[in-house]
């Protein structure tokens, strides 16, 4: 063979090469193109057994549903312009949906979604929309109250405690609900709420918990990002509790676990992912309730009572058919006041302005 | 009631004093060699991540304790590199370390969060702890909270009553000086900086198999930076640094024993009325 033809044969098998490796990378590329890439960050840690394990649980179900959505998922970013940098390179990843999975989230959010008109934004719990972000969130104190149905039947001391991030109107809320719950069935309850000022410091979570259980408590409540430090001391000194947020909180309470509200957002991130890939998603702010699938309350633990169950899953059916309020007038605040006049009620929709405590939570609102 | 009241104010101080007692040591020993540290927040995450791992892996908490306080000990050579043989500064340095503690032990952390541990139990002393009221105040702890009075004892003997103590402080007063009189400046800081992170690494590894008996991230929320605070008011002496880091103590379980108990009392208010 003369050296020409070598050179032509090689020029040719390097034109063969070069094509071939630009069908195969370039054809599963035009493939995934079909694909929808869903992009969530996440304030702290996935495996919290909390708030943000709740929201990665619900990506997984998603994934397990839409096996073709491919799923970026960041941990620890701080809310503010790292967010933001973090949502743009999901989107250069090719992300059409992003879940910013945080409250302080809202306002990068929107600063990206502006930018980008065609990328679809779902947040939870807040008070904006755009075009291209809506909301979503459920209504918790309907699920508190039943809470404190299963906590009042099954304490033996009748007192119960909250350890609490911040006393924030929706927190003060849910606990309100909980005790209101918790009266229903047990006259004598009295709650205790320490507030923390802050979402994660665990040894202060413990201080606290202790604090509470040597005042007698025997039914531990927590709203904290990370629930694990309080319901495990609790169960160190043989006393309940109730979770909040993640449905798996029960492994570190095998004894005195009574019961939970679980945000199971599987099926809803399933639907917007759909919604998304099918072109019929609409910004909308979405308020979930009992009803709905992604607001579970989570198996009850041994140590509840036959009847108790009974009475929340009644209850349950109450809420919704309509039938039942939670802050159901009259309602007096712990310092006296009159609150809800007899005969009327405070709507959820209301909560946002609660700013008391109801008689007999032992506890600071402001 | 007054009395269950004083015992949990006393066993609260006591719990959340122990590790600012531990910090507040580890920062004293560095400063008294001329090394302020303000990256001490950095070490006791480490040692708090460590002695959390270690824990899970081995199911030993005492193995845990150990093995936290050496990554202290580890992680202040780092700084030790910076700040004795490179002459950095050494606040930029500390405040580095302490970022770059807080992303490595988030980074080493982050597959164990959610891990369950037996964490370090309770010794309740025999007798001792069956004394009403007094008992279950002052003997009813884990070996970490019975040992930081001996241990603060010991630094003072040693910073106060040997040869290497005085070498070490005639250092930190005046390295030239010190050099002059035949003693090895460098030397002494390092070794002064690897007993101080041993000390940190147990401060943290107390928060995280004592108090919390979990891991998460930044789980120290700044004590690191209250013991920093608190070598100036014991005034660099480790004994004063007892009362300092029991008042501290005090006041961040005060505050939420008096919400659970009633009390009219604003958050910080306790801390606040401290710092007048």
């Amino acid at each position: 063979m003369s050296k020409q033809n070598s050179k032509a044969m090689l020029k040719t098998l390097s034109v063969l090469v070069s094509l071939a490796l630009v069908l195969a990378v370039g054809l599963p590329e035009a493939a995934a193109q079909a694909k929808l890439k869903v992009g969530i960050i996440h304030i702290g840690s996935i495996t919290d057994a909390g708030y943000n394990q709740a929201h990665s649980e619900g990506m997984h179900l998603m994934k397990k549903n839409l096996p073709n959505v491919e799923v970026i998922q960041v941990e620890n970013v701080p809310e503010g312009a790292d967010a933001e940098r973090v949502m743009e390179n999901m989107i250069k990843q090719g992300a059409q949906l992003i879940i910013p999975a945080s409250f302080g989230y809202l306002d990068p959010a929107l600063r990206v979604a502006k930018k980008y008109p065609d990328v679809k934004f779902v947040h939870p719990g807040g008070y904006k929309l755009a075009p291209n972000l809506g909301t979503y969130w459920a209504s918790t104190p309907d699920a508190f109250y039943l809470m404190g149905i299963a906590a009042g039947k099954t304490t033996k001391t009748n007192k119960a405690g909250y350890v609490v991030a911040l006393p924030i109107s929706f927190f003060l809320a849910n606990i309100n609900a909980f005790h209101l719950g918790a009266r229903s069935v047990n006259p004598k309850m009295e709650t205790r709420v320490v507030f923390m000022g802050t979402f994660l410091d665990a040894p202060k979570e413990a201080t606290a918990a202790n604090a509470l259980l040597d005042m007698g408590v025997d039914a531990m409540g927590v709203i904290v990002d990370s629930p694990i430090t309080v319901v495990q001391a609790a169960e160190k000194r043989g006393a309940y509790s109730v979770g909040y947020h993640y449905i798996g909180v029960q492994k570190f309470a095998p004894k005195g676990w009574v019961s939970g509200i679980a945000f199971t957002w599987g099926e809803l991130y399933t639907r917007f992912a759909k919604q998304v890939m099918d072109g019929t998603w609409k910004s909308e702010a979405l308020l979930g309730n009992l009803a709905s699938d992604y607001l579970t309350i989570a198996p009850f633990g041994p140590a509840v009572p036959a009847d108790a169950i009974k009475l929340v899953n009644d209850s349950k059916q109450e809420f919704i058919a309509g039938k039942k309020n939670t802050f159901q007038g009259p309602i007096k605040d712990n310092k006296g006041a009159e609150r809800v006049k007899a005969g009327e009620f405070w709507p959820l929709t209301a909560i946002g302005k609660m700013d008391w405590l109801v008689e007999g939570v032992i506890g600071q609102p402001k | 009631m007054i009395g269950s009241f004083l015992i949990s104010i006393v066993s609260g101080a006591i719990h959340s004093g122990t590790p600012l007692l531990y910090a507040t040591l580890a920062e004293a020993v560095g400063e008294r060699a001329g090394i302020v540290n303000l990256g001490l927040e950095g070490v006791m995450l480490m040692g708090a991540v460590v002695g959390f791992t270690t824990t899970v892996q081995t199911g030993n908490p005492a193995l845990g304790v150990l093995a936290g306080a050496l990554a202290g000990g580890l992680f202040n050579m780092v700084f030790g590199f910076l700040v004795i043989t490179r002459r950095a500064n050494q606040l930029a340095s500390g405040l580095a370390l302490m970022f770059c503690g807080v992303g490595l032990s988030a980074l080493v952390g982050a597959s164990f969060i959610g891990s369950r541990i037996q964490g370090l139990n309770e010794i309740q002393i025999p007798f001792l702890s069956t004394i009403p009221f007094i008992g279950r105040a002052f003997f009813n702890y884990d070996i970490l909270v019975y040992l930081v009075v001996p241990t603060a004892v010991l630094v003072w003997w040693v910073l106060f009553r040997t040869r290497w103590g005085l070498s070490l402080r005639a250092v930190g007063e005046n390295p030239t000086a010190a050099f002059a009189a035949g003693k090895n400046p460098h030397r002494l800081q390092y070794q002064a900086l690897f007993i101080a992170g041993i000390l940190g690494g147990i401060a943290g590894a107390h928060l995280s198999l004592a108090i919390a008996k979990t891991w998460a991230e930044w789980m120290t929320a700044g004590r690191g930076f209250i013991a920093v605070a608190l070598v100036i008011f014991s005034k660099w002496h480790p004994l004063r640094a007892i009362a300092g880091a029991l008042l501290f103590g005090g006041a961040i379980s005060l505050q939420l024993q008096m919400q659970a108990r009633e009390c009219r009392s604003r958050p910080f208010c306790s801390t606040c009325f401290l710092t007048f």
